[in-house]
């Protein structure tokens, strides 16, 4: 995990305690999970030593959090890759886009999420849907890439 | 020259970019930003400078502009400019040790006490915070932070540095501040500028040779210190710690005139909400309260009066700010003028220790106050302000300040997300 001014900073090891700080950014409004201190109290207990952190989702989710954004999707056109009317997906301009990456993209000013390919010298932006027609990216075209999809969330019940 | 090395980033247009992230549209059409209350222009792209529209003109000036160039134009959008801030300035966190966020789109970062040459530094968090954010920065190094600035508008207005230029690195540095007009400098203001132009002072090199004594004389100390940093010689470090506030205040004006008592306690009651809640941001408490009213500038009858409040203990306690407050204004309002504007400025701020003994009332109480603040606050905060308020503010509020063209809170309210149809 990226060493970032939002996780694990040190691990102490002095005699038989063992300490892990977390600093925190409360700007971020990023909830780290409580501390857990492993202070032995005379004798060592493996108890102590195998207690774990609560989970926490924002540090599963999110690598990069300045470059993390949030955006909501309607349509059905990139359904065969799992992402479904109504999803909330994660955008990630950190991550450098390859062949085949879902991203966001906009052409000539508007918004779409498609998959990249790259074949034979051009940029094709593919739907995950047989309905819909890939798209080439032509020279006259206002073409971007505006971030790498790394998850979408489906509500369920 | 010493061996510090003081970079200046500053983000391009920076209210126009923000709006420009979320709507790949308004890319290369003219965009501009306005004011509070949709008044004055407060950011403008390139187009729009283009266009001679000058920064700070009233809105309505620009009108035959606006039809006729089709001007796109936003309201300020405060929440995501400040969260698009915070992100620029995460992102260069990341590669320095030390950063001054010296406002909501400019930074000095040290850049000598970083073992890499300084331009390719600059190109690598011009393209870093770039490729993160979708803000474009530009970036002036140089020996002293007064150079710094210099260096970033060459930086910005002339685009073969792309983006980034090290004055230091500069063999011309005289004829490039001949260029560079006095009143642009950093810290000279409109006042000094005609002193100086008085003086046949024109230029910043012109400045920078000056002479000691006279500069003392007519510029202060501080005029000084501006002078030896033009020259070369750091006076001002970088300044992590922000100074502890003097004064908090709350002033606004309104979206349509106010007449009557009843709605102007209203709206003052409003701002007094707004402002003990900065209070106990900035964990301070006031001891008085100097709030004002006035009438529009640019009416026949014009009227401004104020009143300072001593408030009986040092606090932060809405309720207290809002009677202290309401009663002010009571004393202060006259009959038959059309007010526009309002304000109430928090003074002699101390500390909030919490354990401070009150002389008028009991722990107890003080603690209690304190919890209900606390839930006040921590429901506003995660439902949204003006959740939970409070009866004085009023309900209707008709004399809120205009934000009639906003954009949406896209990165910090889950209902204001960007859609994308797939």
């Amino acid at each position: 995990m990226e060493t970032t001014k939002f996780s694990i900073i040190k691990t102490l090891q002095q005699k038989n305690s063992k300490l892990t700080f977390y600093k925190f950014a409360p700007e971020w409004n990023i909830k780290l999970p409580l501390l857990q201190e492993g202070v032995p109290a005379g004798f060592p207990s493996l108890a102590n030593e195998n207690l774990g952190k609560s989970l926490d989702l924002n540090e599963y989710l999110i690598k990069h959090p300045a470059a993390t954004y949030f955006v909501r999707v309607e349509g059905s056109s990139m359904i065969d890759a799992g992402i479904k009317s109504g999803d909330l997906l994660i955008i990630d301009r950190a991550i450098e886009p390859r062949d085949g990456s879902i991203v966001v993209a906009a052409i000539n000013g508007e918004f779409t999420v498609k998959r990249v390919k790259n074949r034979v010298g051009s940029l094709y932006l593919v739907s995950e849907n047989p309905s819909f027609a890939p798209i080439r990216i032509t020279e006259d075209m206002d073409f971007e890439i505006w971030g790498v999809v790394t998850h979408a969330i489906h509500h369920i019940t | 020259m010493s061996n510090k090395l003081f970079a200046l980033i500053d983000c391009n247009n920076f209210f126009v970019s923000c709006e420009r992230v979320f709507n790949p549209a308004l890319r290369n059409v003219p965009v501009m930003v306005l004011s509070n209350n949709d008044g004055c222009v407060v950011a403008r792209s390139q187009e729009v400078k283009d266009l001679g529209i000058p920064m700070g003109i009233p809105a309505f000036k620009c009108e035959p502009l606006i039809r006729r160039h089709n001007i796109h134009v936003f309201s300020s959008n405060f929440e995501l400019y400040g969260d698009m801030s915070a992100r620029v300035m995460n992102v260069l966190y990341e590669f320095v040790p030390e950063i001054e966020v010296y406002s909501i789109d400019e930074a000095f970062i040290r850049f000598d006490t970083i073992a890499q040459d300084a331009v390719e530094l600059g190109a690598l968090l011009r393209k870093r915070v770039l490729q993160w954010t979708g803000i474009p920065i530009s970036i002036g190094i140089a020996p002293t932070k007064t150079l710094a600035k210099v260096a970033n508008q060459i930086a910005k207005k002339q685009t073969q540095h792309k983006g980034v230029f090290d004055i230091s690195r500069a063999l011309n540095i005289d004829e490039i501040l001949e260029q560079f007009k006095v009143e642009d400098v950093w810290g000279v203001g409109r006042q000094y500028t005609k002193k100086l132009q008085r003086n046949r002072i024109t230029n910043a090199r012109q400045l920078k040779y000056a002479k000691d004594v006279w500069v003392k004389k007519n510029m202060t100390i501080v005029g000084l210190r501006t002078v030896h940093e033009l020259r070369g010689i750091p006076c001002l470090n970088i300044v992590t710690q922000p100074p502890s506030k003097q004064s908090i205040a709350h002033t606004r004006s309104f979206g349509k005139k106010v007449t009557e008592l009843k709605e102007l306690k209203e709206a003052i009651a409003d701002y007094a909400v707004q402002l003990a809640y900065k209070l106990r941001e900035e964990k301070m408490l006031a001891c008085s309260l100097y709030v004002f009213i006035m009438t529009s500038y640019h009416t026949e009858f014009k009227y401004y009066t104020s009143k300072v409040i001593e408030l009986i203990k040092p606090t932060s306690y809405t309720p207290d700010i809002i009677t202290a407050a309401c009663n002010a204004v009571e004393e202060i309002f006259y009959a038959g003028y059309s007010y526009k504007r309002a304000g109430i400025i928090a003074t002699e701020l101390q500390r909030d220790d919490q354990d401070q003994i009150h002389a008028f009332m009991s722990q107890e109480q003080n603690n209690k106050q304190r919890v209900l603040m606390q839930e006040v606050d921590a429901l506003n905060h995660k439902w949204g302000t003006g959740t939970v308020g409070f009866a004085a503010q009023g309900t209707l509020k008709q004399w809120r300040s205009k934000r009639a063209k906003k954009t949406q809170s896209f990165t910090t309210k889950w209902d204001d997300l960007l859609i994308i149809k797939l």
